[in-house]
């Protein structure tokens, strides 16, 4: 199966991706079971948008990014990159001396701004090394791009005999970002680049992120807990539980009518900034299942409240349920879930004057969703 | 100052232009600089603001735990004390950190539960053993008898298994299990006020929605006075009566949830509402940001702290004098702010 995107083929296709950690026990470090941090999971990335991966902490999204990236080699799957139109690879595959090629084309943004930059290098040396690493060998050259990566970035290029300390946790994060265009890459990984930042400089960085991707034509892949952030950044949304995708879609599809109970439970778990809005939400009970020992059938029927017994015995298939809206759930079809229009606020008029551009969806959306909020608890 | 809108209820602690300050060798640290806010039974205040603005060293100040090179050189913090069935107003400003009222109160009528509970409980002792321990300390139960409260308190914040998990060590709990357990253990005196401290900062959303529902359910039937003190706007949204901004040390704003929400009067509050993405705002635009960073604590701009990242800074008035929080209007006094957009300099400090 080939997905073919509104501007030819993906950037990148993942195909049943699997990475299995071995649990060893005992002298001899026999194995006795596997994580199973990535279980079978497939989806794709269309040139110029942002898929975010979202899920719960230890769900797999990071190791399926560090997969992609080859910073940890996947136990099984494809990963179909395609640098150009023409050229394809599957990193999954590639060797070492491809993946130095293909790594310029792919590059990564980190979460924490103070442990991910060197604190002995200063900024001309921690930009400019991917430049050195990949040939640029004349001083000037470098430190001229890394003037002007500087300046994309928002810094002033005055700062770059500067070392790491010298800066915020905002002015690191930019030094990360700039490090990780310096190649030009196609596709840049970016995982929780702002959950490590303060309220007010998280959103000059969103900002940044957005407005690089409209001057560079950057692909993104998202990985982060904060669904806010996720919807204010994503084209299309990939909810990830224990290993598995459960659901992706568009942003407005993910948010407004969801498919699958547990991204219904996540989204009703955000507290929403407005005392207005305290709504009734939908508590999960228990915990997330535990990877090295997964439960039986769908992974998520002991915490789902719409279970039933073929939930508990029968693994639910990746199916495409509408076009573009991929769901792992026995009762997809049958479910009405509550989106986020649906945590009406107690006091409509003002959600209303604030944004009035919602009002239709809002209107279109509770026509349909109408009885699942009252069983919302 | 001017109270709350709290009713008439007298509230259980009220904090008073209190200043912390730390002295290390390379200068003062003024990391609370007159911060005034109060709260009463049964409800809950939030203390909001971004790294380094003084909610955590509030909160350790009103404990009494700030750590050297740090100290209260100012202000009152009166709590009333209840001793031999009666109520005593104390000043915990005033009396010994390491006396014997202070350790009364500290972990039995002032509890406090810390953001990370994985650095909060010993490693190397079994998360019962420390429990039992705060338990016997504020009350003179036996052993045996100590042991099956700690286990009843796991119960109560909803863990299963309690006499099992009794023997467990921190690191064999899930981050959610260990917040729970520590907010077992800051419950095993029945405090009156319970700080909590970024309590689901490190949490994922659906478990944070669980220990959000459970410290409500405990409120409601302990009465608790809760402090809440997080970054995260959506949390204090959801669960504060009162909120309390603060800036560098200094409360910017202070109000009824409702009016910090709704009719913010700060610019910086205004600012940070604006600042971040909610799940109903329009996707992939610009946000409206704070220009420039949280200064460096040896840094503080003179006059209002905000004024150099503020968008109606009013030159020669706002980098000269230091605003002071007052109400809004004299008539409905719930709303206090302090910015020169709304009352005139009144010091003649420059």
């Amino acid at each position: 199966m080939t997905v073919e995107g509104p501007n030819g083929h993906p950037l990148l296709e993942v195909k049943r991706l699997k990475k299995y950690f071995p649990i060893r026990k005992g002298f001899m470090r026999r194995e006795v079971g596997a994580v199973r941090a990535v279980d079978d999971v497939s989806f794709h990335i269309n040139r110029g948008e942002t898929l975010s991966l979202v899920g719960e902490s230890g769900c797999g999204k990071t190791t399926t990014a560090r997969c992609i990236l080859r910073a940890v080699d996947p136990t099984d799957g494809q990963i179909l990159f395609r640098p150009t139109e023409d050229t394809v690879f599957d990193v999954a595959q590639s060797t070492r001396r491809e993946l130095r090629r293909l790594r310029r084309d792919m590059q990564m943004i980190f979460q924490d701004p103070f442990s991910s930059l060197n604190p002995r290098f200063p900024l001309l040396e921690i930009v400019g090394e991917p430049l050195l690493v990949n040939g640029m060998r004349s001083g000037r050259e470098r430190q001229e791009r890394v003037e002007e990566l500087l300046r994309l970035v928002g810094m002033r290029p005055e700062y770059m005999r500067r070392f790491p300390h010298a800066f915020s946790g905002g002015q690191r994060q930019r030094i990360g970002i700039a490090r990780a265009l310096a190649l030009n890459p196609t596709l840049v990984v970016a995982d929780e680049p702002v959950s490590a930042l303060d309220v007010s400089v998280q959103a000059q960085i969103l900002n940044l992120l957005l407005d690089l991707q409209q001057k560079l034509g950057l692909t993104y892949l998202f990985v982060a807990h904060d669904l806010s952030v996720v919807k204010h950044l994503s084209d299309r949304v990939a909810v990830m539980y224990v290993g598995r995708l459960v659901e992706m879609t568009d942003r407005e599809r993910l948010f407004n009518s969801p498919r699958h109970p547990y991204t219904e439970a996540l989204l009703s778990s955000v507290p929403e900034p407005d005392p207005r809005r305290r709504s009734q939400r939908i508590v999960l009970e228990g915990e997330v299942a535990n990877p090295a020992a997964p439960p039986s059938g769908c992974y998520f029927h002991p915490r789902c409240r719409y279970a039933q017994d073929v939930c508990r015995t029968d693994t639910p298939v990746w199916e495409e349920v509408a076009e573009g809206h991929w769901v792992a759930c026995h009762r997809a079809k049958e479910l009405e879930l509550a989106g986020v229009r649906d945590r009406l606020p107690m006091n409509t008029a003002a959600g209303n004057s604030t944004n009035p551009a919602t009002n239709a969806t809002l209107a279109a959306g509770s026509a349909t969703d109408g009885d699942a909020t009252d069983d919302s608890e | 100052m001017a109270t709350l809108a709290a009713g008439k209820r007298r509230p259980l602690l009220r904090v008073h232009n209190l200043k912390t300050y730390f002295f290390p060798d390379e200068g003062t640290v003024r990391a609370v600089d007159g911060a005034s806010f109060e709260v009463c039974a049964g409800q809950t205040l939030g203390i909001v603001g971004e790294s380094g603005c003084g909610k955590s060293v509030t909160a350790r100040s009103i404990l009494r735990i700030v750590e050297h090179p740090g100290g209260i050189v100012e202000g009152e913090i009166r709590y009333l004390h209840r001793t031999d069935g009666r109520e005593v107003e104390l000043d915990l400003a005033q009396i010994s950190a390491d006396g014997p009222e202070m350790r009364q109160i500290r972990g039995g009528e002032i509890a406090m539960i810390f953001q990370e509970p994985m650095t909060s409980f010993s490693p190397v002792h079994p998360i019962g053993s420390q429990i039992v321990e705060a338990i016997r300390l504020h009350s003179p139960l036996g052993k045996r008898e100590a042991r099956e409260r700690a286990a009843d308190l796991l119960r109560q914040v909803g863990i299963s298994r309690a006499e099992a998990r009794l023997n467990e060590y921190a690191y064999q709990l899930s981050g959610g299990l260990r917040q729970r357990a520590m907010i077992a253990m800051a419950l095993s005196a029945e405090p009156r006020v319970l700080i909590a401290d970024e309590p689901t900062t490190a949490l994922d959303v659906t478990t944070q929605a669980q220990i959000l529902d459970l410290l409500r359910q405990l409120q409601t039937d302990l009465g608790m006075a809760i402090i809440l003190i997080t970054h995260n706007l959506g949390v204090v949204a959801e669960m504060c009566d009162t909120v309390v901004v603060m800036y560098l040390g200094r409360v910017v704003e202070e109000g009824s949830v409702d009016a910090i929400f709704h009719n913010p009067k700060h610019p910086y509050t205004r600012l940070l509402l604006q600042s971040i993405p909610s799940l109903y705002s329009e996707a992939r635009v610009p946000l409206p940001t704070i220009s420039g960073a949280i200064p460096h604590p040896y840094n503080r701009p003179e006059g209002c702290p905000f004024h150099d990242r503020c968008p109606q800074f009013i030159p020669g008035t706002c980098d000269r004098h230091v605003p002071e929080l007052q109400a809004l209007d004299e008539e409905k006094s719930d709303q206090l702010v302090s910015c020169f957009l709304y009352h005139e300099p009144t010091d003649e400090r420059a």
